[in-house]
């Protein structure tokens, strides 16, 4: 049987999902043609607001990537959209004129944002909710800083106005409602949501009809009805989505609301289906994603000829994907004269719950706060079952049933029925999830989700899914701890993310707010904890001292006899017979052991006590000489050969770019320990291509390689490019260190950390998008007023005087009248 | 004072729980040995000699967690209570006993393993 040709128009989440589940039955039955109006392979729409927020990256929420499409031999034509379809001819034409002829035809076209049309709506500045552009555009706002306006207090508004604040800019959110998420939630949850926005820094507006936007050129502010003006630099409109129905229109399909389909989802024409945000199936249409996912496998179904399938309506919960707020609702909680509520609250957790029943059954259902027995409502509401018999205990949920049950989310879970769903997203039942992994031996999270797809989407049911693989597996599965330390089972990435999403500014604050197991951390967490937050909030995290390895703390590196070393800073590896004089000077008065000249162009002075640092200091100090930061997860040290200043073969002044990029980067703490070298010409006297940042002078400018370690893992670098200025270079490693600082995890080498988030991303952020890097290279700058203070003429006037001196001395015979007591200082 | 050194002669007024940071140590010489004095995140104290069981190091300088200190020359943890070793690591420290009087720190400069403990 020769194949038949599927033509698909769209390539969102529902046509992708579709294609899934046509594989999986019919491989062979179609030559499938993609047209994508956006530019990009299929990723997970729904993740967006993570992406914005900065929890995730664009590479993670791809759900199929090239490869996909090739293994399956789809033709994929992106950024290609279509502009009309010939049903007599059976041939859709593309924008730029590719046609595709079908035998099926998809059609998956979404839904687009509604604008609404106040003066100004046309502005730059002013954006939609939608795609992958949005975000971009959306971050790019954030990186000039200022006040976003966010139109739209619903799902998706909130979540761009959480993850504006997080990116760092002052939020307004406007609702025409009297209260936040009008559909979802009740006035009371609606209100307690509003709170908790307010406590995070974002103003939020209710009852607020926006009049106009302003500005000339650019967005620079939005009118209200009311008279009041708010300055604005991103207007974000999140009011609502049309389905996109204007080609099934043009092509004669039924169209009401979305384009008209019956429960196969097959439209007017028997040969075209239709799914997604821009189908009508039943009179209703959907933006939530476990409906479309369930158009998605009822189509496939047909068009395999394998199911006869049809298309079911069912009640949605909803989820804000909000880092630190829980919210759940599902069903209809309007009031009504036969309705009954059951409402609980405790408004010092601030916690709300609420049981709509209607003739003793279960029809919707509002929590807020402690959202874990949401599930069980809505397997109530799904079940219609008479709910008299627990209806006093009812609200206090599921663990409060059945009397001797403990409120164990285990025992909770293994309560459930088989047909309950664990994952909503993908509309996954336990019974499922058990199945799968007693019949393919699954034994890992990534295994489930695969197989499976539970908790594949927006992963909030992702702790649901582990106790339902802890209950069938038993001992077998321990669920992988791969926590920073023993005090968390959060991950660095983990960490890092939420203290930006919720702000955290202390590390008492991360401790308590991300639920440490131990009252004060340990010594592998405090140090990390210490340089995320001096990271993350320049100038306004006070750096802990005692959250730092002693070398940090004290300015010099510990050798094993407790003694230190002393490595004063010669920038880019110059120094002169006044310093060399100074420091021969150092060594005699201070009877210092050892002097070595080290592998990165310094000078280390090698067994002074430590009580005699600040003098040694104040010593060197008055040549000129400040501290090398050799002990420092910071800059160490730019390497660099004599370039053109002397050598026959050097192409450019290597030394003084050298002495430029040490004066410009020292000072700033980074994850791990930081070298550069430049080096005059190719022949590499100084190295740089085992450097974490190298520069190579060439005739025509300066090529720029990272990511080269020779420690423990000796790797070359990786080429990031060429630029034609010392300035050039100079932004380029400034915005790298910071694009690492922001990144890193504590102790990962700038080569681990590109490995990790791709030396691809690397390139575009750094070296492709100007904006981008002048951002980051900003961000440097400003951290840098911070950090650029000697150390050591800092401990030479006097601060962290305590750790230089005995706090008693006593003599040889214990006699209280020979002790020399030193009262405090 | 006069009370106290009347009770044993190795109680000695060391200094104020001020002068030690909070999670940090400072030291108190008493001929060639070097005794660290530990200050918990909770304001308690603890004495030991600054000598790491495994490689001498000195405890002093390591970060102070709960209450542990981390050796800084390789991560031995050490109990501030006992000065045993903790984890899969073995051996003892001498510990040396303190008591605060209001926030003036005393110390006894005679060690607990001295003392048969």
């Amino acid at each position: 049987m020769s194949k038949q040709r599927l033509v698909i128009i769209g390539n969102g989440m529902a046509p992708g999902r579709l294609l899934e589940h046509l594989f999986e039955a019919a491989p062979d039955a179609y030559d499938v043609t993609i047209f994508n109006a956006e530019p990009r392979v299929n990723y997970d729409r729904i993740m967006l607001s993570p992406v914005l927020s900065g929890e995730k990256t664009f590479e993670d929420i791809i759900i199929h990537g090239d490869d996909w499409y090739a293994e399956r031999g789809i033709t994929l034509h992106r950024g290609e959209k279509v502009t009309g379809i010939d049903r007599a001819a059976r041939v859709v034409t593309g924008a730029s004129g590719i046609t595709a002829a079908y035998d099926k035809l998809v059609i998956a076209t979404g839904s687009s944002p509604f604008i609404i049309p106040v003066p100004g709506h046309k502005l730059p500045g002013v954006l939609a909710y939608r795609d992958l552009d949005d975000v971009d555009g959306m971050l790019r706002a954030a990186n000039r800083g200022g006040r976003a306006v966010v139109i739209g207090g619903g799902l998706l508004g909130l979540e761009a106005a959480a993850g504006l604040k997080s990116r760092g800019m002052e939020v307004t959110v406007l609702h025409l409602m009297p209260t936040l998420m009008e559909r979802q939630l009740d006035p009371a949850a609606g209100y307690l949501l509003q709170k908790e926005l307010e406590s995070r820094g974002i103003e939020v507006r209710c009852g607020a009809n926006t009049k106009m936007i302003l500005g000339d050129s650019e967005v620079e502010g939005v009118e209200l009805e009311d008279g009041t003006v708010i300055d604005a630099s991103l207007v974000v409109m999140a009011v609502g989505i049309r389905p996109s129905v204007d080609l099934a229109r043009d092509a004669g399909l039924d169209v009401g609301r979305g384009i008209q389909t019956d429960l196969a989802m097959c439209t007017s024409d028997p040969d075209i289906f239709s799914v997604g945000e821009c189908a009508e199936v039943d009179g209703r249409v959907y933006g939530l994603v476990a409906p479309l996912y369930q158009m998605a496998k009822v189509a496939a179904g047909h068009l395999a000829g394998v199911s006869e399938a049809a298309f079911a309506h069912a009640e949605t919960p909803t989820k804000l994907k909000v880092t630190g707020i829980n919210l759940y609702s599902v069903g209809d909680f309007g009031d009504g004269p036969d309705r009954e509520d059951v409402v609980l609250r405790d408004a010092a957790r601030g916690s709300y719950r609420r049981v709509i029943l209607q003739g003793n059954r279960v029809i919707g259902a509002v929590l807020y706060g402690d959202v874990a027995d949401g599930m069980w409502y809505n397997e109530l509401l799904k079940s219609g079952e008479d709910v008299s018999d627990i209806r006093d205990t009812l609200i206090f949920g599921q663990a409060h049933q059945g009397g001797g049950m403990a409120a164990d989310p285990l025992a909770a879970v293994a309560n459930l029925s088989d047909d309950a769903e664990i994952c909503g997203c993908n509309g996954i039942c336990k019974g499922k999830i058990v199945q799968a992994i007693n019949d393919k031996g699954l034994t890992s999270l990534a295994e489930v989700r695969a197989h499976t797809k539970a908790s594949a989407s927006c992963g909030t049911c992702t702790g649901l899914v582990e106790s339902v693989m802890a209950l069938t597996l038993g001992d077998t599965f321990s669920k992988k701890a791969e926590g920073m330390c023993g005090c968390t089972d959060l991950g660095h990435g983990e960490v890092r993310r939420l203290i930006k999403a919720q702000g955290l500014k202390s590390i008492p604050a991360v401790m308590q707010e991300l639920e440490w197991k131990s009252s004060h951390g340990c010594a592998k967490c405090r140090p990390a904890l210490n340089y995320y937050l001096l990271s993350d909030w320049p100038g306004e995290y006070k750096d802990d001292q005692q959250s730092r390895f002693i070398n940090e703390r004290v300015h010099a590196n510990i050798q094993k006899d407790g003694t230190y070393s002393v490595v004063p800073r010669m920038w880019g590896g110059m120094t002169s017979s006044d310093e060399l004089r100074a420091i021969a000077d150092v060594v005699d008065k201070f009877a210092i052991p050892d002097v070595k000249v080290t592998g990165g162009q310094r000078i280390d002075l090698l067994g002074v006590k430590k009580e005699d640092l600040p003098a040694v200091w104040a010593d060197l100090n008055a040549a000129g000489l400040v501290s090398g930061h050799a002990y420092a997860k910071g800059l160490r040290t730019v390497k660099t050969c004599v370039g053109s200043t002397w050598c026959r073969f050097g192409t450019q002044d290597s030394t003084g770019l050298g002495i430029k990029l040490e004066k410009f980067l020292w000072g700033s703490w980074t994850p791990a320990k930081v070298k550069l070298a430049v080096t005059g010409c190719p022949r590499n006297c100084a190295e740089a291509t085992c450097k974490d940042i190298g520069v190579i002078c060439v005739d025509s400018g300066y090529e720029i390689v990272y990511g080269g370690a020779a420690g423990l893992h000796i790797q070359g670098t990786t080429k990031l490019g060429t630029v034609k200025t010392e300035e050039e270079v100079i932004e380029v490693a400034a915005a790298m260190t910071q694009m690492y600082r922001e990144q890193g995890f504590y102790l990962e080498r700038i080569y681990k950390w590109a490995e990790r988030v791709g030396y691809d991303t690397v390139k575009a952020a750094i070296l492709d998008d100007t904006g981008s890097r002048r951002a980051y290279y900003e961000r440097f700058v400003f951290s840098q007023q911070f950090a650029q203070t000697d150390p050591w003429s800092e401990r030479v006037s006097g601060v962290d005087k305590h750790e230089f001196k005995p706090l008693a001395v006593f003599g040889e015979e214990a006699a209280p009248a020979t002790a020399k007591v030193e009262p405090a200082e | 004072m006069n009370a106290l050194t009347r009770d044993t002669n190795a109680w000695r007024l060391i200094g104020s729980i001020d002068d030690i940071p909070s999670q940090g140590a400072r030291c108190v010489e008493n001929g060639e040995t070097k005794i660290a004095v530990f200050r918990t995140a909770d304001d308690r104290i603890f004495a030991l000699e600054d000598k790491c069981p495994h490689k001498n190091g000195p405890l002093s300088q390591g970060i102070v967690h709960g209450g542990c200190v981390t050796c800084p020359l390789h991560n031995w943890v050490i109990s501030l209570e006992t000065g045993a070793a903790t984890g899969a690591d073995d051996g003892r420290t001498a510990s040396f006993p303190v008591r605060l009087d209001g926030r003036d720190i005393y110390l006894n400069l005679e060690s607990n393993l001295q003392q048969g403990a």
